[in-house]
């Protein structure tokens, strides 16, 4: 069955915009996606949008959609009357290029600031030995699909552009949560994820958590067992003066500063 | 030489915010250039860089978006965790098998030797897989494989390899140059001086001397209309491979995944995982019943359960019990499916029931398979623990591409390389789920590795762009834009031709081919080429999706000229390629590969017939074993013995 949908879609550049109202036969059963690509293919040739798989494994086309960090492939029209405008716009938190497509370069930078992985050698059989429960909290973290829906709700830098530079964003925290929980790293980033990357202005709102599409508890099981963490190496009087009278530092598992 | 950076480039993304027309080109010199970032391309890039090279990576997507992000069952790959009687002679036997002999059996040998030690490389980079009780990767079953063999994380094995990768280069340093397309291989008399290509963001063009360019652009599903496959899935390498002068094989091996939602129509064709009948998943018709076992061909009935009874112990105990009908290779299922549904005995929505609500606890469905779980459940309303999904076969993987040296990915133009899903010659007529991720492992090492040694050799006197080519590049490049212009009445709208096409190939170069629709698609794309001439789009160069497709879209076609003339060619039914009139395979034709190469004026292909590489004798043996106890021998359909030299033209 296929109805007319009314849109409101945000065209524009770096240089301004507005919204545009339109008109797009959809059919029962689409996603807000499914209209866009109509309207890209029958009205609007050049209306610019990221998007991939069109099964929310991506994570490339994050928008807002009438007000709320969404995935498009993700949201049925079902979920609105037939007779709602649906607005679409771009992620906030992020530079524009155009209409719907934003300059999320941040998130890479970040990404690059923040140490991989750094294994022990493997075991003499030449195999690596890890407990499922040991890596299933790491696998929570990793079904991350990276479309920065988080950052993008953060109000730490959703308002406050400067804040940039100093705060890393949950998708972040998650890494430094995932490589701590990781049964054999032997990094402590603890440090880092204090000072450079900021954990410490997350006030734990937990928006992040209500928009992730994956359903990852970000606040409750990688935010706050974080921040635990760096408070336990900053704070804690044993662990502080353990460091000072050169005692090993039980606290880090044998884990070392990168 | 030296990289000319413009000054307000992102050193990571390369994002450029100004837009300006046709303003000045940006000009970077490498060692190696990869183009595409999925699993291929990253682990190209890392060998090349661990080589020495300077590498760039060139994706249309952004970092981490590339299609392996959808691969969900596993990489195939014998390590034994689970089963210590599996080693690479097995795995190479059921690739081999599986692509119904047809596999280049060099790149089938290389690939099941090396899987293992990829795989834990990735675990060393820290991939976080599933574990046996004993801590070690777990391993689960898929179609055609005689040991649980699939490394896997729940259904989402892409994402865990594709982010381990996308880690690793990153750690590493590695340039990325993300939402760039490549629309040109620029070469320095017969060899590869680098690639012309724009910047998505701003339209404006860029070029990458270098002697090596590596392509790893995956697949060209978008030229169907239902397929698993994403935007990006035009061809590009195929086409990019094709006009520099390399040769495309098997083209007319198309895989119809068995499984891929039908409704709603949104999602139509989006993957449903092999992983659900691995996991104890059934087929069942509209009468209710499990109709796989009426489909059981010849060349797998000795290793085939032919009683329900059978099929439901093996999950348990695999030694005295026959796999399940339904985990034959897909092929196999994928043309049983279109035959039921042909016969009347299909699902409301023009599908085929997969049932596991019925077979495994709740429990077990959402710990296994949580991607699917979600999937159903959002896209489609249906609780896949509570009942059945309703699935079709969907266009989901093409086992030709350019053809390849099988130890160095070296295409026939010296400097371009090919791994991944763009080359050609590793699956044969069919590839076995799972052989995929290990593929693009396996190759993208060695041609990264091969890539930078040759551009090392050229340093004393490294290839040199030509600016006339460069100045050709930008002309066609920008063709779209100027149509309107001439006096041919332009117009034609891309998305209504891309559309046209896609219609056309699902019908007439579909799972099931005939030689007349086969000649039909043809004439169908000499039309579809001569309206893509008078193409226009609107708008500006900046971030405009209907230029980039105006310009993909010639690499759609060129695409599907090859395995539609391949697919008319081959006259006989093998693998992903099934003619209704010619329902069996042929031993003729089963010792020959058909190659494509650019026609004289650039537009078409040509079709070449060739000698399949014969296998050596110690091989040969594995297809030869006495089949296990208790197993009736498989008469032979097809002999495996390969031709004699000489005797194929």
């Amino acid at each position: 069955m296929s109805y007319d949908l009314k849109m409101r879609v945000w065209r524009g550049d770096s240089g301004g915009g507005d919204l545009g109202d339109y008109t797009v036969s959809v059919e029962t059963g689409e996603v807000v996606l499914d209209a866009i690509h109509r309207l890209q293919a029958t009205q609007a040739g050049d209306l610019a949008v990221r998007w991939n798989c069109k099964a929310g494994k991506c994570g490339s086309c994050s928008a807002e959609i009438n007000g709320r960090p969404r995935l498009m492939c993700m949201t049925r029209l079902s979920d609105f009357d037939e007779s709602e405008t649906i607005t679409v716009t771009p992620m906030r938190a992020f530079p524009v290029i155009r209409d719907l497509v934003t300059d999320v370069s941040f998130n890479y930078e970040k990404a690059r600031e923040l140490p991989g992985v750094e294994l022990g050698p493997r075991d003499a059989d030449n195999k690596r030995r890890m407990m499922q429960v040991d890596v299933e909290r790491g696998q929570e973290f990793r079904k991350c699909i990276e479309c920065f829906l988080c950052q993008d709700t953060c109000h730490v830098i959703r308002d406050h552009e400067d804040n940039k530079q100093a705060f890393a964003g949950p998708r972040f925290f998650l890494r430094y949560a995932e490589l701590d929980m990781h049964p054999l790293d032997t990094h402590d980033r603890r440090a880092l994820a204090q000072e450079a990357a900021g954990i410490g202005m997350c006030n734990i709102t937990k928006c992040c958590t209500e928009v992730c599409p994956e359903g990852i508890k970000i606040t409750d099981n990688a935010i706050i067992p974080m921040k635990e963490r760096v408070v336990d190496r900053k704070f804690d009087p044993l662990v502080w003066l353990g460091d000072k009278i050169g005692l090993r530092n039980k606290d880090n598992d044998g884990r070392v500063e990168p | 030489m030296g990289s000319a950076h413009e000054g307000t480039r992102h050193p990571m993304t390369g994002n450029e915010m100004s837009g300006s027309s046709r303003g000045g080109m940006e000009h970077h010199t490498f060692d190696v250039v990869v183009l595409g970032a999925g699993g291929a391309g990253l682990r190209a890039a890392i060998a090349a860089h661990d080589a020495g090279a300077r590498v760039a990576i060139v994706c249309k997507s952004l970092l981490g978006k590339a299609h392996t992000v959808m691969a969900e069952g596993g990489i195939a790959a014998s390590m034994g965790n689970v089963y210590p009687d599996d080693n690479w002679q097995v795995h190479f036997r059921d690739t081999m098998r599986g692509g119904k002999m047809l596999n280049n059996w060099r790149m089938a040998q290389l690939h099941a030797q090396e899987a293992p030690e990829r795989v834990m490389e990735l675990e060393d980079w820290g991939a976080l897989f599933d574990r046996t009780d004993d801590g070690l990767i777990s391993q689960r079953d898929f179609g055609g494989h005689k040991y649980a063999r699939l490394a896997h994380v729940g259904d989402r094995t892409g994402l865990e390899m594709i982010r381990t990768l996308q880690q690793r280069a990153v750690a590493l340093g590695i340039e990325v140059f993300m939402e760039c397309t490549v629309t040109d291989i620029l070469k320095d008399g017969d060899r590869v001086a680098g690639a012309f290509g724009y910047w998505r963001e701003t339209g404006r063009f860029v070029t990458f001397e270098a002697p090596s360019v590596v392509l790893a652009t995956g697949g060209i599903g978008k030229s169907f209309k239902v397929t698993s496959n994403s935007w990006e899935y035009t061809g590009d390498g195929h086409a990019l491979a094709l006009r520099a002068g390399a040769s495309l094989i098997n083209m007319e091996f198309v895989q119809f995944h068995p499984t891929g939602m039908v409704w709603p129509p949104s999602v139509k064709g989006l993957l449903v995982t092999e992983s659900v009948r691995g996991d104890g998943g059934i087929l069942k018709n509209s009468e209710g019943t499990r109709f796989m076992f009426d489909y059981i061909p010849e060349f797998f009935r000795a290793e085939t359960a032919d009683t329900i009874e059978e099929a439901d112990r093996w999950y348990d105990d695999k030694k005295n019990n026959r796999r399940p009908p339904e985990l034959l290779p897909r092929d196999e299922v994928a043309r049983a499916i279109n035959s039921e549904i042909k016969a009347g005995r299909g699902t409301p929505h023009g599908g085929i029931y997969l049932d596991i609500a019925s077979r495994r606890s709740p429990e077990f469905i959402r710990r296994r398979l949580p991607s699917m779980y979600h999937q159903f459940k959002e896209l489609a309303d249906v609780d896949i623990t509570a009942e059945p999904m309703e699935i079709g076969p969907t266009c989901h993987y093409v086992m030709g591409g350019v053809e390849v040296d099988a130890d160095t990915e070296l295409s026939a133009v010296t400097g371009l390389y090919a791994v991944g899903e763009c080359s050609g010659g590793m699956h044969g007529s069919n590839r076995l789920g799972g052989n995929s991720l290990s593929d693009l492992l396996v190759f993208g090492r060695r041609a990264g590795e091969s890539a930078a040694a040759y551009a090392v050799s050229t340093a004393s006197a490294p290839p040199a762009i030509d600016p006339v080519d460069v100045k050709a590049a930008e002309a066609s490049a920008l063709a779209p834009f100027d149509v309107a212009a001439d006096a041919q009445g332009g117009g034609e709208n891309p998305y209504t031709i891309q559309h046209d096409l896609q219609q056309s190939m699902n019908d007439l170069v579909g799972i099931i081919r005939t030689a007349e629709e086969l000649s039909a698609s043809l004439g169908a794309i000499e039309e579809f080429k001569q309206r893509a001439s008078r193409m226009v789009v609107e708008g500006h160069r900046q971030y405009n999706p209907g230029w980039h497709l105006s310009l993909d879209l010639r690499n759609m076609l060129l695409v599907s000229e090859s395995i539609a003339k391949a697919a008319l060619a081959r006259e006989e039914s093998r693998g992903g390629h099934t003619r209704d009139d010619f329902p069996g395979p042929d031993p003729v034709w089963g010792t020959k590969n058909l190659v494509v190469t650019l026609d004289a004026d650039g537009s078409g292909v040509d079709l070449h017939e060739k000698p399949l590489p014969e296998m050596p004798a110690e091989l040969r043996t594995f297809f030869e074993e006495p089949p296990a106890a208790g197993e009736p021998k498989a008469p032979s359909v097809e002999p495996v013995e390969t031709p004699e030299e000489g005797k194929q033209s």
